[in-house]
């Protein structure tokens, strides 16, 4: 298990990963190397060429601007675990985060690695995606921004094209006291994820939903925004009845085959999931009113 | 065959060369080139933790990083755990005590696990959910991880060391 | 060493181990460990298909790669080997075909993994580019991937060189079973499929051959469990002489049965070396682990069982089906340990088992941890629950009322072991260890726990589980014990070391017999070269074996010492004692000698008489046979929490009360069945061997096939009972397997109990969330919930 060889090129900065991007013929770069490297070892990938930017520190980094969460691609996983700012500001990401890999893959992980990657079961793109995460995408030609629900296009495809690459995640801040969720299960305690969904809400005065946001992994190729009854949910209580609504949008959600995974098994998690998420979400959000 | 680098960097300490395929993983280098076969590799994907080190401090899959990104930094092996001097690491002297380990073949990674959890916890309490936890990337067919949370129970709720007296 | 550890006797002491210090300080030497000057490093091209005709092999690209010395095919080695196939099979009369595997794949690849070629290289990188350079012509052919498939009329040939897939059949029987059936007050059937679950130790298999010319010494490091049966492989395929090849197991990462099995790729290895002249080390990856290390446990049974109207067993019938894989590296025994193991503590008057082992193209299936007991425990202890379930006995009367009592020990079960004998239960109290078990898991009062989750919406079940494992299987086991002028205490055995402490469990048993500290005594386990005969490690043997072994030589090298001793000290031999190292009168530790002096007597002087009557050499070797197996026996009562809606199950207390006779270190007979538990765990709710229809192995990542983990694995509480065995002078029986035994029992129970509300039966395993979650919503059933 053994890497096939390749050429390695480590840049020292952002201008220079881009001007080997668009200079080398089947290249790849390498984050965090934690989908990567087994995919190599395995001889499932073998690009010629492998620009590490490891040593680019201007692609690392967590801010705030404006209302938006700032995070460069190179942000260690278990740095975004730990952050003040992400705990304070997004606990979301926070929490999500727990459930990704194990802490010696999320010290080496990174949080752009993860959503360019695009694995259909891993946990930063669904918050990512309740988080109406707006991604940066640069090549040497320049730079271009869409959002994450635009990213996927296949299944471990994306959009990123050959001479591109993920530089800056920006995440919508919520306001202050609203709650949040992140469910997840697996096939075996702290492993790979089945189905997992990420819940947000605010309430109003009254106890009803002002705006919540739910996405749901596992199910297709990339997260599902349950857009729909996110919209029909504003305005109602934040009470069992509509965490039953929401669970039952998510449950009538296509579900793609995969290994252990039945289709009808991972709807039904969807379904239950999205219910106890929404129900944690709206829990922590009228604690927050109180 | 791709070409070689020279790589330099603190292995336990003390300054070492190497000169790698760019391929080879941290792992191989520490077992194949410097001969520190403390290390020991089980799955060379990432799951089963055999292969943990410390880089810069932080524990890290040896097969999930590239002996070339370790240039210029700082690694940690079993052995260099103990003391100088040879005094077991406590986490390593509670393992014998409390039968943490049967075949040894995962046991490295298991130090290197508790020893980040120790300087993580910081003195803080540790309770067995968030032990097993910690140890849930570490993969052992022997003891069933009794011992080994046992092990790092008794030392991580230790009352602090005389020396801080 | 603590307080407690002062006492005179070392027997049963908690004494910490000897191989941890090296094994903590990242200097234990394993197999990938060893580097030699001029090593090469090999690769092994493995089958892509399940089945096919093996055409032309074109191995010129990759021979022409820098780096490559050498790339080799069956037609290569066989000129080596003085058969065409690997002689393993252990005999049988029920063995119909000879499917012994070959050194590389011939003119058949009859699973995916199987060795084609395999490639020398400078390194392994430079290897592995080499093997995408061979070129193979494959003409594919129909697999066999589920054994009752193969067995059906007009199936298609597992192997071409097999007319049928019935490579073996056999029964296990005795009394008049239909009779039994035709006065029972109750008969219930039921089928069982227990999947396949690996050894996956974490070292995964390997080795390094070297050919010495000048020494004419072929010297082999290898990865397993039974270097002597490694050896006289090596010496009857390559046909050298008995002192021409030394096998020797360093430390060996663990084995847990697959490490047992003499696979191609150590032959292969082997010859390599010799036919380059230079050392050659193969480490196993996990992605060959998954596709070629045997594995165990496919079986599907289809049984009923007759009991009085009380519960009481009168007779259990049936089939097994057994899946034997595409070779036989090992025997046919497997199927029949399930099948003999089925009866555990229990009386059962009558018994047939109709058993079929049927050529798949699959991977080889060899023992694992538990060796095929856990599927007979399986399927017997669920039939108990089921009884239970009919007669509306609460599931631990009917094992009361069924369970040997004490007072028929020795117990002749009706069955015969597999070399012919008689299986007889040597000692135990089956039902006191149930009772003790129940009470310390609150058996009685789990209806009120239950009542009370229930109100807090949470859904918990408990199960149980009674086991018997027969162990310390012979023939023999070897051990020395010498001491010579140095004074150290050397002991070689024939048994070998994957972890369980074999060092220290004979350090004990020695230093007991000489009056030395363990850590005094030095353990050379697993050389050939240390001692001429051995056999290694299965069946839960050594303890039993090697351990009585060292015993008894430990008693002859004392017998001489005080021989010797007494006419030096002028003293009674009764008034003489051995401690600390040395002999000397009782009391009087100044009036004594050293073991090294009356060693170094031994030894000899040239031209000079030894102490008269005393042969020389202070030492002493044992080959001791055991008179049979002894039977250890355990309860374990489990409870676990299912998330009905998510249908995840966690096990939140597990108790096991064992027997295993005397315990030589209580702490390492914990160690080996927490061990064995957890393994069991992952066989009963994670463990997924998963296959396409084509025969492709679909789960070959520790991300797809899961073993337990820390945070899934439950605290286990373990209890002893020591009933000696009379069979040997120690006592002891044999404990390494016998926590997987019931563990798969157990957690079916406990599942299937937690879930009855929903109409769960519990008939396969592993019990994952999504198969649970098909067995709760069959309207929702798709077919590949089967997974």
């Amino acid at each position: 298990m053994k890497a096939a060889p390749f050429a390695y090129h480590a840049p020292a900065t952002k201008a220079e990963a881009l001007d080997m991007l668009a200079g080398l013929d089947d290249a790849r770069v390498l984050a965090g190397g934690q989908s990567l490297l087994p995919m190599m070892n395995l001889r499932l990938a073998g690009p010629t060429h492998l620009i590490d930017l490891n040593g680019v520190p201007e692609l690392a980094g967590i801010s705030r601007a404006g209302d938006a969460l700032v995070i460069g691609t190179m942000t260690r996983q278990r740095a975004a675990e730990r952050a003040a700012l992400v705990h304070e500001a997004c606990p979301l990401l926070a929490e999500a985060m727990e459930h990704v890999g194990f802490q010696q893959t999320r010290n080496r992980g990174t949080v752009g690695g993860s959503i360019a990657h695009m694995d259909p079961t891993a946990e930063i793109p669904v918050a990512a995606s309740a988080l109406d995460a707006m991604l940066t995408v640069e090549s040497a030609a320049g730079a271009r921004q869409f959002p994450i629900g635009e990213l996927a296009e296949g299944y471990l495809m994306t959009q990123i094209a050959p001479d591109e690459m993920l530089t800056r995640v920006a995440l919508r801040l919520w306001p202050k006291g609203h709650g949040h969720a992140f469910e997840e299960v697996t096939r075996r305690g702290e492993s790979f994820c089945v189905v997992c969904v990420a819940a947000l809400a605010t309430l109003d005065a009254s106890g009803a939903f002002s705006r919540l946001a739910i996405a749901i992994g596992g199910l297709a190729e990339a997260p599902v925004r349950l857009s729909g009854i996110e919209a029909d949910l504003v305005g109602a209580r934040a009470d069992q009845d509509a965490f039953r609504a929401a669970g039952a949008a998510a449950g009538a959600l296509a579900a793609d085959e995969a290994p252990f995974a039945p289709p009808a098994y991972k709807r039904h998690l969807a379904g239950v999931l999205t219910e106890r998420a929404l129900a944690r979400a709206a829990g922590r959000a009228r604690r927050a009113a109180a | 065959m791709s070409e070689r680098v020279r790589i330099a960097l603190t292995v336990n300490g003390t300054p070492r060369e190497g000169e790698v395929e760019p391929r080879a993983h941290l792992c191989d280098f520490l077992r194949h080139s410097l001969h520190l076969t403390g290390t020991h590799m089980g799955c060379e994907h990432g799951v089963c933790g055999a292969c943990t080190v410390l880089l810069d401090g932080e524990s890290v899959r040896s097969c999930l990083t590239l002996a070339v990104q370790a240039r210029g930094r700082a690694v940690t092996t079993i052995e260099g755990v103990a003391l100088p001097d040879g005094t077991l690491h406590p986490i390593q002297e509670a393992l014998s005590a409390h039968h943490g380990l049967q075949c040894g073949y995962c046991t490295p990674g298991v130090v290197m696990t508790l020893i980040e959890l120790q300087r993580d916890l910081d003195g803080g309490p540790a309770d067995e959910a968030s032990v097993r936890r910690a140890l849930a990337g570490n993969l052992c067919r022997c003891t069933g991880y009794q011992g080994m949370v046992d092990a790092a129970l008794s030392v991580l709720n230790a009352a602090p060391r005389a020396a801080a007296q | 060493m603590n307080a407690a550890q002062q006492k005179e006797t070392w027997f049963g002491q908690a004494v910490r181990r000897l191989e941890d210090d090296a094994l903590l300080r990242g200097k234990g030497r394993f197999v990938d460990d060893i580097h030699l000057p001029g090593m090469l490093h090999a690769a092994f091209l493995r089958s892509p298909y399940a089945h096919a005709r093996l055409g032309a092999i074109d191995t010129a690209a990759a021979q022409a790669l820098p780096g490559v010395v050498r790339v080799l095919t069956y037609q290569d080695l066989r000129p080596l080997l003085t058969c065409d196939r690997i002689p393993l099979a252990m005999p049988s009369g029920a063995i119909r075909f000879d499917v012994d595997p070959f050194v590389l794949a011939r003119d058949e690849v009859c699973h995916v993994g199987e060795p084609i070629a395999l490639v020398i290289a400078e390194s392994r990188h430079v290897a592995e580019d080499a093997l995408g350079l061979i070129g193979v012509t494959f003409d594919p052919l129909p697999a066999i991937v589920d054994p009752r498939e193969g067995l059906k009329d007009g199936a298609p040939q597992a192997r071409l060189d097999c007319p049928d897939n019935l490579v073996a059949q056999m029964s296990a029987a005795y009394g008049d079973v239909d009779g039994a059936f035709a006065g029972a007050a109750h008969v219930i059937a039921e089928d069982f499929h227990i999947h396949k679950g690996g050894g996956h130790s974490i070292e995964p298999r390997g080795l390094v051959a070297r050919f010495d010319a000048g020494e004419d010494l072929l010297t082999v490091w290898d990865s397993t469990q039974m270097p002597h049966q490694a050896k006289r492989v090596l010496v009857r395929t390559l046909g050298l002489a008995e002192h021409q090849v030394r096998v020797v197991a360093p430390d060996v990462g663990g084995g847990f049965g697959p490490k047992f099995v003499f696979h191609p790729e150590e032959l292969a290895v082997a010859a390599a070396a010799v036919l380059t002249g230079a050392p050659v080390k193969w480490i196993e990856d996990r992605f060959e682990n998954f596709m070629s290390t045997v594995q165990e446990r496919d079986q599907y049974w289809s049984v009923e069982a007759a009991c009085d109207a009380e519960g009481r067993l009168m007779g259990i019938r049936g089939t097994l089906v057994h899946d034997h894989g595409a070779y036989t590296p090992y025997g046919v025994a497997l199927p029949y340990n399930s099948a003999t193991n089925l009866i555990g503590p229990y009386v059962l008057p009558s018994y047939r088992l109709d058993i079929a082992l049927s050529l798949t193209n699959l991977i080889p299936s060899t023992p694992t941890r538990g060796a095929g007991r856990p599927q007979g425990t399986f399927v017997m202890e669920r039939l108990l629950d089921r009884l239970a379930e009919r007669l509306g006995l609460d599931r631990a009367e009917i094992r009361r009322r069924n369970l040997i009592q004490p007072a028929q020990m020795p117990y002749d079960s009706g069955l015969k072991t597999r070399d012919g004998g008689s299986m007889i239960y040597d000692s135990g109290d089956y039902p006191q260890c149930m009772a003790r078990a129940l009470a310390h898991a609150g058996w009685d009062g789990f209806e009120a726990r239950r009542a009370k989750a229930r109100a807090e919406g949470r859904v918990i079940g408990i199960g149980l589980s009674n086991y018997v494992e027969g162990s310390g299987r012979g023939p023999f086991e070897s051990a020395s014990v010498r001491i010579g002028p140095s004074g150290k205490v050397v002991v070689t055995t024939g048994a070998a070391a994957q972890g369980q402490g074999t060092v220290t469990m004979l350090a004990q048993v020695v230093a007991d017999g000489l009056g030395v500290r363990p850590d005094a005594v030095s353990v050379i386990a697993g050389d050939t070269a240390a001692s001429p005969l051995g056999l290694g490690a299965f069946a839960s043997r050594q303890a039993v074996t090697a351990g009585n072994a060292a015993h008894q030589a430990a008693g002859e090298v004392r017998a001489k010492v005080l021989k010797v001793a007494s006419q030096w000290l002028e003293a009674d031999p009764e008034d003489l004692e051995l401690s600390a190292g040395r002999v000397h009168v009782k009391g009087v530790p100044g009036r004594g000698r050293s073991l090294g002096e009356v060693a170094s007597a031994l030894a000899g002087l040239p031209g000079f008489a030894l102490p008269p009557g005393t042969p020389p050499g202070l030492s002493a070797a044992v080959d001791y046979q055991p008179k049979g197996m002894t039977y250890c026996n355990g309860t374990h009562v489990c409870e676990v929490e299912v998330d009905p809606a998510t249908c995840i199950v966690s096990v939140t207390r597990y108790v096991v009360v064992h027997d295993c006779g005397r315990l030589i270190n209580p702490m390492m007979v914990d160690g080996q069945i927490i061990g064995g538990v957890v393994h069991g765990l992952g066989t009963a709710l994670y463990e997924l061997m998963a296959y396409g229809d084509d025969g492709q192995p679909l789960t070959c990542t520790y991300a797809d096939y899961l073993l337990a983990t820390a945070d899934t694995s439950p605290r286990i509480e373990v209890h002893h009972m020591e009933s000696p065995s009379p069979l040997n002078p120690l006592g002891v029986k044999g404990a390494g397997e016998s926590g997987t035994i019931a563990a798969l029992a157990v957690i079916a129970s406990a599942v299937e109990d937690a879930l009855k509300p929903f109409g769960v039966a519990v008939r396969d395993l592993p019990a994952t969330p999504s198969r649970l979650f098909a067995l709760m919503h069959p309207d929702l059933a798709t077919p590949e919930a089967r997974l």
